[in-house]
């Protein structure tokens, strides 16, 4: 009994296939629009979170103790709290303490600044993995520190590190959907907007999903295979 | 703003007991994860390529959209169906289903990291399936899940302030109510992030002594 | 600050000079005031039981390691420690990366570097450290290849190499910082045997055309006895017995020397 209340109405929904295109021609527009804002964030957060894990995933070892105290707890605190608690801290808190951020920079500081934290442990992992015999081979050809790590070990944690990077990202993807929760309109927040209106709930969020898996599995995921297989190129791997 | 001690006293009854919903929510959606998991596993390795093949692309398709979304999803959506659902279902069943994924995942991984020369060694031995994986392969396999089990435990608690977006009242819903009561974020917000902190920092301190601890058992080295 | 070793060596001394020279891990001493000099161009082997600190001497000369105590002179001037008063006080990284330059070394496992193609791997050094221009450098990186017979392989990345071709390039890449001292860690110990006959030819055109001063530990008796103008036994951080190679190889004193002479050549 349970069971056909639930089914029949399921059923209609989905075999009324007129109300679905009806309601997709009215909204796409908007959905369209509310993805790019998300395609935004996630690229603005992710050239953050990239500078950051480079930065701080190289403080992590460097042999000064101060550095490498400043990084540790950078990357702590950024981890070991919530990326909701940040952003609402950055959105909310911050202006308080008059550094007032538009929703848009606080959604990107605040993905970047966490992202960025998980990053710094990939890199810093990476870094680690280059074998011994690679700084001593340098040391061995009389390069100083810098260009020690600049010239070898860092291009050498690329092929190391983009696997687990393109891991990240699509969870950063995933992740901008937090920053409509600060009135950032993107497909998350349109979402909410046309479900708010019309109550068509399977249908907006179902399109949301399908977009959002879209933009992961056949831009986002393709794009980082790519630029694997171009660092794996550069190193003579391919 | 000036940070307010008196406030923070006055709120911290509430924050504490919010505390507590918030890490019941993580354990609950923790176990019906641990399930899930273990279900959308064993889903892959039917003798049926085509339910494979189906089991595979959902865990997929989950694994790559929005948690936040996947919520309203099943919050709006089961009642347009006239299932009601509360808050607390919605968001338990949503985290079970999202994380299960990712626990099928390591569950995989772990089976796989068993030598395959195991598995040859018990056909050699004429055991069956059900004691090879019972005595063999799943002593085996599970060292090896232990670390990425406790990753997602951990992961679990750090997500459940999306729960506050339903509804659900733990941590960041109850720091919103008092904030729209009292006007004051600060001390709420910087509280949240706090009480996060110290949980989660011997949280993860305990996993890499697991880990360290499990690859020492398996008798690798770590430099 | 020490003040037991001179601030430099008097002209006519050994291009390289070890003097008192200790190294430790914790409890474990692995040199034990070692004293070895090694004169220009001479060829020096290094010969010795697994464990006895073959690898360090070459390791601690290459500054890849620091000493605890003595001094290592190279050309006349401290290596491992810095003037300083009237003494000698440890190097700072800047003084280090002054004298390093004289010294060169290839390891057991090559090292090359894999993000780069042979050439590249030989003009890297020179452009960043020597400051030579991109033509200069491949100018003289290319005379090098050539010489070990690597130049048809210039543009390849050492995963496109056979251990004795990347054994040839590393060595390339060391001489293209022409260094005063090659320093070679038992080069071949990581090669297939039929490969190994390639390496040592290159080791014996730079011993006899270009005149090379050389260190190096090996497990070839035979390339040691027909190449070296010395060679030292290594026993538990110290020199146990050297000489000429006929000398150490038909008459061993040491008792030591007699034992690992006979183990190595028994199972040769
Ligand atoms: N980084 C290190 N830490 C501790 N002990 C070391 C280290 N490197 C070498 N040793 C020890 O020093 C001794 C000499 O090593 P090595 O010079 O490599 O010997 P050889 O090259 O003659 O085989 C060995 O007992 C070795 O275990
Ligand atoms: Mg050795």
């Amino acid at each position: 009994m349970a069971l056909r209340s639930c089914l029949i109405p399921f059923l209609q929904q989905l075999g009324d296939d007129v109300s679905y295109w009806g309601f997709f021609v009215e909204y796409a527009p908007k959905m369209a629009s509310g993805a790019m804002t998300t395609a935004m964030v996630m690229g603005c957060s992710a050239l953050l979170a990239a500078v950051i894990s480079l930065i701080f995933g190289l403080m992590r070892l460097s042999q000064n103790w101060g550095v490498q105290a400043a990084a540790t707890v950078y990357i702590e605190f950024f981890r070991g709290t919530s990326l909701l608690v940040q952003l609402y801290w950055i959105y909310y808190v911050l202006p308080l303490m008059g550094l007032t951020l538009s929703p848009f920079m606080s959604g990107v500081l605040a993905l970047g600044l966490n992202f960025g934290a998980y990053g710094a442990e990939i890199v810093r992992g990476g870094v680690q993995s280059v074998p011994r015999g690679q700084w001593e081979a340098a040391l061995a050809l009389n390069m100083s520190p810098a260009q020690r790590m600049r010239r070898i070990i860092v291009p050498q944690t690329f092929t190391l590190i983009l696997p687990p990077m393109a891991n990240l990202t699509v969870e950063l993807l995933k992740a901008t959907a937090l920053v409509a929760l600060i009135t950032v309109v993107d497909l998350m927040f349109v979402a909410k907007q046309i479900n708010a209106t019309t109550w068509l709930s399977a249908q907006v969020f179902g399109t949301a999903l399908i977009i959002y898996y879209i933009m992961a599995r056949f831009a986002l995921i393709p794009f980082l295979r790519w630029l694997e297989v171009l660092a794996a190129r550069k190193v003579g791997k391919a | 703003m000036e940070w307010r001690w008196d406030f923070t006293f006055e709120i911290l009854p509430r924050m504490l007991w919010a505390t507590g919903n918030t890490l019941l929510a993580a354990g609950i959606g923790y176990l019906i994860a641990l399930v899930v998991g273990l279900i959308l596993m064993l889903g892959q390795r039917t003798p049926y390529r085509i339910v494979n093949f189906i089991v595979r692309e959902v865990v997929e398709f989950i694994r790559s959209t929005p948690l936040l979304v996947q919520l309203f999803f099943v919050f709006f959506v089961a009642p347009q169906f006239g299932i009601k659902l509360t808050a607390w279902t919605s968001a338990m069943l949503t985290i079970g289903l999202h994380f299960g994924t990712y626990l099928s995942e390591v569950y995989r991984g772990a089976l796989e990291g068993v030598p395959k020369a195991q598995w040859e060694a018990c056909r050699a031995l004429n055991f069956s399936t059900a004691y090879t994986y019972r005595r063999v392969v799943l002593p085996q396999a599970f060292p090896i899940a232990l670390p990425g089990m406790g990753n997602y435990l951990v992961g679990i608690f750090k997500d459940t302030p999306l729960l506050a977006t339903i509804g659900v009242a733990e941590l960041m819903h109850t720091a919103n109510a008092l904030g729209a009561e009292t006007y004051r974020y600060l001390e709420p917000y910087t509280m949240v992030g706090f009480i996060f902190l110290i949980i989660s920092l011997p949280a993860a301190m305990g996993l890499r002594r697991l880990e360290a601890a499990v690859a020492k058992a398996q008798g690798k080295v770590k430099h | 600050m020490d003040t037991r070793h001179p601030q430099s060596l008097p002209d006519g001394s050994p291009l390289v000079r070890f003097a008192d020279v200790t190294k430790s891990y914790g409890d474990l001493t692995v040199l034990d005031k070692l004293n070895l000099d090694i004169a220009q161009n001479e060829m020096v082997s290094i010969i010795g039981p697994s464990g006895s600190g073959k690898t360090t001497v070459l390791r601690v000369l290459m500054t890849l390691e620091t000493i605890n105590d003595g001094v290592i002179y190279v050309d006349g001037e401290p290596l491992t420690h810095m003037p300083s008063g009237a003494g000698l006080e440890v190097a700072s990284e800047s003084y280090l990366r002054q004298r390093r330059s004289k010294i060169g070394m290839v390891f057991q496992q090559f090292n090359l570097f894999p993000h780069m193609t042979a050439l590249q791997n030989c003009i890297e050094a020179p452009m960043q450290v020597l400051g030579l221009s991109r033509d200069e450098a491949e100018e003289r990186a290319l005379d090098l290849l050539q010489m070990v017979g690597m130049d048809s392989k210039k543009d390849q990345h050492p995963t496109r190499l056979s251990g004795g071709q990347q054994q040839r390039v590393a060595i390339a890449r060391a001489l293209a910082m022409r260094p005063q001292v090659m320093l070679l860690d038992e080069v071949t110990s990581a090669l297939d045997p039929e490969v190994i006959g390639e390496v040592l030819n290159v080791i014996r055109s730079l011993n006899s055309e270009h005149n090379l001063t050389m260190i190096m530990v090996t497990h070839q008796m035979g390339f040691a006895r027909e190449i070296s103008d010395r060679v030292c036994f290594f026993y538990e951080g110290k020199i146990a017995e050297q000489g000429s190679p006929e000398k150490l190889f038909e008459d061993p004193q040491n008792e030591r020397t007699k034992q690992f002479l006979h183990a190595v050549l028994d199972a040769n």
